[in-house]
């Protein structure tokens, strides 16, 4: 019998019974479907985590004093106070892949602003701050050199921190006060946009180091140092540099362990990467377990199919169909059936992702690949379940088939 | 003459294992139908004529002796060749019909010719012709379970006919049929068999379908009794 044949035996035999049909395919369509969608918010927060690293600039790097190592001695990272301003100055000097340096502390404290106040996070930092971390001022503007070195009593505001303080006012030339200490506003960053749901990247307030460092946490050592390399290439370059200078500056013996630890943006963003391609392979996975499920009941009925039709299968060996003929009738069933249902599934994945995004916010992609991966697995699961039925259907004694009643 | 012979049954016999004991259907059969018969076999219920009926359409193979049909050997044939044969060279007729159910009279006609690659424009014009030989114009396009008994059976007479076979086999073909649609349903046979020379082996127990056939075979524990030729 020739393929096309088949297919139109196999669709007259699959109209004939339409409910039954449609309720088979319908664990194919909810398995690509799911598939679909779940891959695609997967994708989505793949996607959103890539774009917001790569927002902050590849060619960022931290360094940060501490091993990260789990020695009794070391009593976690942070714990070395031996990052000093002077060290930030000596980078910037001396290593030519560098191009600017920001050295950071921070605390959080309370902040008030007439009759309203608002617990923040503050970050004391260099003037290079904005372009290193690719967040320019909106209004307002940045403190210089000269202020740090005064330490001048002035600060720049995240939005939600205006929003909260201000509330639609204008906060430009106004003084707060943060731990009672009177700070005039002397700009406002651009917003940034929540990053993740319990941590709003904007809900900040920026204040020179030197003025931190002195009035707010009583401190010598800086916590941080930010580092952006002049071009992601020299990425590494900057970072052995840095390493080579920090090394001598501290005095560390050759082969002994370093008391700080430069890491890279890059390094981070593929760290957060992983970590989404992971939920990806897990939504696909609790997904594929729907298909499987409708790969079981496509199996279920076949089986009640091949029983329900022994006398048809008797009647077509009896005018000459062999048992390749009646396996391929069976398994052509199962794989319209199951490709049907994959075709309509990925329509149906299409849509419920476009609503995801549409309602709950997410970012989210549907990829060729996950389509094509959905649509072959669907199909093997109809190869894979349907041979089973077809073959017992094949394998009936025509004498018994056509007197079963 | 050998080749006169359309059916040779030399010394056939089928055993059945059921559970420990042997049933043995036939015992040894021996017998031949020429080209253009009209034969009747007849016998008891448990005689072994289904059995018969069953290696002769084959369906089944004996488990000793030797089948020729039309001079080849067919108990040595494996079961795609047997369904070829079976595609080809005979036409079924039951006694329950076993049409397709929801299905018109015209895809049931159409069914053998799917098995042989038969173009569907060709298969669909020698369905139709089929049908109007056994006098069905107009209800090809009628589902099965719309047709009367009668209507029915030649549907299925109309499928044994479409691939030009040399032999049409008929189990009790007018027993569930009354008295005079059996009537019209043994004409029928009779006319086939006598303008298309197609030979005919009918099981019956039916006195009418006897008295039309130029040869009875009478079947008892699985030995031919006696074979009258009229």
């Amino acid at each position: 019998m020739k393929t096309l044949n088949t297919i139109r035996v196999a669709l007259r035999a699959l109209t004939r019974n339409k409910m039954r049909s449609f309720l088979t395919a319908l664990g194919i369509i909810i398995g690509v479907g799911a598939v679909i969608s779940m891959i695609s918010i997967g994708q989505g927060a793949k996607k959103a985590v890539e774009d917001r690293f790569n927002s902050m600039g590849t060619n960022l790097l931290f360094v940060r004093p501490g091993s990260m190592s789990f020695r009794g001695r070391h009593g976690g990272s942070g714990t070395f106070n031996t990052l000093t301003p002077e060290d930030t100055e000596a980078i910037s000097e001396k290593c030519n892949a560098v191009k600017y340096v920001s050295p950071s502390v921070s605390g959080r404290a309370q902040t008030v602003y007439q009759n309203k106040n608002w617990n923040t996070s503050i970050q004391g930092v260099g003037a290079y701050y904005p372009e290193i971390r690719n967040w320019p001022v909106e209004e307002g503007v940045f403190f210089d050199e000269n202020m740090i070195k005064m330490f001048a009593k002035v600060c720049v505001l995240g939005s939600e921190v205006k929003k909260n303080l201000f509330e639609g006012e204008d906060s430009i030339g106004q003084v707060i006060r943060i731990k009672k200490i009177p700070f005039r506003v002397i700009g406002v960053l651009e917003s940034k946009g929540e990053s993740g749901g319990w941590f709003n990247r904007d809900d900040i307030i920026v204040i020179p180091y030197t003025t931190a460092q002195k009035r707010l946490l009583g401190i010598t050592h800086v916590q941080s140092i930010d580092v952006s390399a002049v071009s992601a290439v020299r990425t590494n370059e900057a970072k052995e540099q840095i390493e080579e200078l920090l090394r001598i500056r501290h005095r560390i013996a050759p082969g002994a362990e370093d008391d700080f630890h430069i890491r890279n943006m890059s390094e981070i963003a593929e760290g957060a990467a992983e970590s989404s391609r992971i939920l990806t392979y897990l939504l696909g996975g609790i997904a594929s377990v729907s298909l499987l499920v409708g790969g079981i009941g496509i199996m279920n009925i076949m089986l009640v199919s091949v029983t329900e039709r022994i006398r048809e299968i008797g009647i077509r060996i009896s005018v000459g169909a062999r048992e390749k003929d009646i396996l391929r009738q069976f398994l052509t069933e199962a794989i319209v059936l199951s490709i049907l249902g994959g075709l309509i599934g990925i329509a149906v994945g299409i849509i419920a992702s476009k609503l995801i995004s549409h309602f709950a916010g997410w970012q989210t992609i549907v990829n060729i690949g996950s389509v094509a991966l959905a649509f072959l697995f669907s199909g093997s699961v109809g190869v894979f379940f349907g041979f089973y039925p077809a073959r017992k259907a094949s394998k009936l004694d025509p004498i018994e088939a056509l007197r079963y009643e | 003459m050998e080749n006169n012979y359309l059916i040779k049954l030399e010394n056939i016999a089928r055993t059945y294992q059921v559970g420990e004991t042997e049933v043995r259907a036939l015992r040894g059969i021996s017998l031949q139908i020429q080209q253009g018969d009209l034969v009747a076999i007849m016998g008891p219920s448990g005689s072994g004529k289904s059995t018969l009926m069953n290696i002769i359409g084959c369906l089944d193979k004996p488990t000793s002796g030797k089948y020729l049909l039309e001079a080849e050997e067919v108990s040595s044939f494996n079961k795609d060749r047997l369904a070829q044969i079976r595609n080809k060279k005979i036409g079924f007729v039951f006694q329950s019909f076993n049409l397709l159910p929801r299905t018109t009279a015209l895809e049931n006609t159409e069914l053998p010719l799917l098995y042989s690659n038969v173009p569907s424009k060709k298969a669909r014009e020698k369905a139709m012709e089929a049908l109007s030989m056994v006098g069905l114009n107009g209800r090809e396009l009628h589902n099965t379970n719309q047709l009367s008994g009668g209507e029915q059976q030649r549907v299925a007479i109309a499928r044994a006919l479409v691939n030009n076979p040399s032999l049409i086999l008929a189990d009790e073909p007018t027993g569930n049929l009354d008295t005079k649609t059996g009537a019209e349903i043994i004409s029928l046979f009779q006319a086939l068999n006598k303008d298309k020379n197609i030979t005919m082996i009918l099981v019956t127990h039916d006195p009418d379908i006897a008295n039309i056939s130029h040869k009875k075979i009478y079947i008892r524990d699985g030995l031919i009794v006696k074979q009258e030729s009229t």
